[in-house]
């Protein structure tokens, strides 16, 4: 898996600032994460960053279209 | 018709000013240190005065309108909203909100990068000569942007080196800064502390990022008031001057705040600014979906009054925009949108600059000379009345606003002790929802202004006069283009006059309503125009 961003994105940027795998950046509209690149903090924090610190709740969401990720 | 400072401003920089003549005339020009009378010294602050203030302090904030409530009257500040991302979440925010016609912390129209910035602060100070301040303050907070925030000092620090710095931050992550803000000459810091106890924060707070976690309740208002704490004192320890922001907000931390006051004050805070809460339904923030309510004027003004004993307490505050630009009261950022700013040849020239504000610095002393006068008037009288006053003004201390054209009216107590005290602003207009098509303009002045016995104009029509005279206010255009504080001390003193012989029957006046915010230009010329 990796996180997603969603439509209630307000771009305030927060998150590209805290992501530990450099995987956000200003998208089309709203911000976006690059899936290939997302860990979902895994090796770096007991939880997602960017959803711990976006102040829409359920806009930072773990996008099940992809497989869970695997530490190395 | 008398032309206001900015528009004198705007056509010397066109003009090409003569320069070396405004600069010999600063260069003879004594400052505020004596009155025309000679021998009493004026006073150049109403909050502060000079003579109040080491001179270190007093250079700091003299020409700074948000430490200064005198310079409010003369100089101008602006915001750069190059700082969008936040660390905690407050119960009287939500950043999902943006509208061109609101006005309140945390709204912007457009986010720079801080070259856009530093352009735009060359543009606005090209254009506004006496903006002397450029600050910080979000739309989010500014030291969780540290990378931007301190890459746009830099620029600016480069570009335009008169220009004072400041930053408004909620404190959480301050003590990581304190050093980087030395070393940039911010000299100006603002706090927003809202409680010094977790129970209260609580309340305020839902939840705050911190070293990688989420914390909420109380454990997070725990961390915050230790960091605002801690980051006060650092300050304070380096000679950053300090202000302290809090939202009244009733019911939750009102008379805590006098707890908060003592609390700011025994760390070394310069100004403690007490502002309502803005809460509508329609912000979508907690606080407004719930129904909180703000302060009342008289609310405000009795929890500011409880502390005025304790420290400086500021009351010219407007709340204004993450991207505010101009005097306190006005908004010009609609002037200086990205476009506009790109296409402007911006031709920084900093011995017009400071020429302009040699002529504003005649124009205040000129203000707290008519003052001082004045105030002799009231010697030997004393009463216990106080009455209110509201006046009509455009800037430079003067009653130089038609009543109609008011978007504010400013309000001064009068009193035999303080002569005419400056207490805050009325906002009359609407902004974004309704405006003067749902609601009787009139009706909303009075409401506005009712706790005042007076109403000081430039001009005025008949039926608003009439109707004022009604709800028991006094509306007076004798006194048009003259100095405020003369002026009001001058009514005062024919007021007290007719108490004594039996002519005006003295009479206590009831609560205002607060409209908080300030009206962006646009708005105030489209309304005039309907």
């Amino acid at each position: 898996m990796s996180l997603k961003i969603a439509v209630s994105c307000v771009n305030c940027s927060a998150c590209e600032a805290e992501c530990p795998n450099e995987a956000i950046s200003a998208g089309e509209g709203i911000y976006v994460i690059d899936p290939a690149k997302c860990t979902e903090c895994i090796g770096f924090h007991d939880d997602p960053q960017c959803a711990l610190i976006c102040p829409v709740e359920d806009t930072c969401i773990v996008d099940e279209s992809y497989p869970r990720y695997q530490a190395a | 018709m008398e032309l206001t400072e900015r528009e004198v401003a705007e056509a010397a920089v066109k003009a090409g000013a003569n320069a070396d003549e405004i600069m010999k005339k600063m260069a003879e020009h004594k400052g505020c240190e004596t009155d025309s009378d000679g021998g009493k010294k004026a006073s150049c602050g109403t909050a502060a005065a000079e003579n109040d203030l080491p001179p270190e302090v007093w250079e700091k904030v003299k020409n700074h309108p948000c430490y200064s409530e005198e310079a409010h009257h003369h100089y101008a500040r602006m915001h750069v909203a190059v700082a969008p991302a936040c660390n905690i979440q407050c119960n009287y925010c939500n950043r999902k909100y943006d509208c061109a016609n609101e006005s309140r912390p945390g709204v912007v129209s457009e986010r720079l990068t801080p070259e856009q910035a530093a352009k735009k602060v060359l543009a606005v100070a090209s254009t506004i000569p006496q903006m002397t301040v450029l600050g910080i303050a979000g739309p989010g907070d500014p030291l969780a942007n540290p990378e931007k925030t301190f890459k746009t000092f830099e620029l600016i620090a480069r570009t335009a080196p008169d220009i004072k710095l400041c930053l408004s931050t909620n404190g959480l992550t301050l003590p990581d800064h304190v050093d980087t803000i030395a070393k940039y000459n911010v000299d100006h810091v603002t706090i927003t502390v809202n409680m010094v106890d977790p129970d209260v924060g609580a309340k305020i707070y839902p939840w705050i990022f911190y070293k990688h976690k989420r914390y909420t309740g109380r454990d997070a208002a725990q961390i915050l008031t230790e960091r605002q704490m801690q980051g006060l004192e650092m300050l304070t320890a380096r000679g950053i001057l300090s202000k302290i922001n809090s939202v009244m907000i009733p019911g939750v931390n009102d008379d805590h705040l006098v707890e908060v006051n003592r609390a700011v004050k025994s760390r070394g805070a310069f100004l403690h600014n007490i502002m309502p809460l803005i809460s509508a339904a329609e912000h979508g923030t907690v606080f407004g979906l719930t129904g909180q309510r703000g302060p009342t004027a008289q609310e405000l003004k009795k929890l500011q009054d409880r502390c005025e004993g304790e420290m400086n307490m500021m009351r010219h505050c407007r709340q204004c925009r993450a991207d505010a630009v101009g005097l306190l009261g006005e908004d010009r950022s609609a002037e200086f949108t990205t476009e506009k700013i790109m296409e402007m040849e911006v031709n920084y020239d900093l011995a017009t600059r400071q020429a302009y504000q040699a002529r504003v610095e005649e124009e205040r002393t000129a203000v707290s000379g008519a003052k001082a006068q004045e105030l002799q008037i009231l010697a030997g009288e004393e009463s216990d009345i106080k009455i209110l006053v509201a006046v009509a003004t455009k800037g430079s201390g003067r009653i130089n606003e038609h009543f109609g054209h008011a978007a504010e009216f400013q309000i001064y107590e009068l009193s035999t002790g303080k002569g005419a005290h400056f207490i805050g602003h009325r906002r009359v207009d609407l902004y974004c929802q309704g405006g003067y098509g749902e609601e009787d303009a009139l009706e909303t002045v009075i409401r506005a202004i009712k706790d005042c016995h007076a109403v000081f104009v430039a001009k005025i029509g008949g039926c608003p006069k009439k109707d004022l005279a009604a709800a028991g206010i006094e509306a007076i255009d004798e006194f048009a283009h003259e100095f405020i504080e003369k002026s009001a001390i001058t009514y005062f003193k024919r007021y007290l006059t007719g108490v004594k012989d039996g002519s005006i029957v003295h009479v206590e006046k009831g609560d205002a309503e607060i409209r908080p915010g300030e009206v962006a230009k646009d708005v105030v010329a489209s309304v005039a125009a309907e």
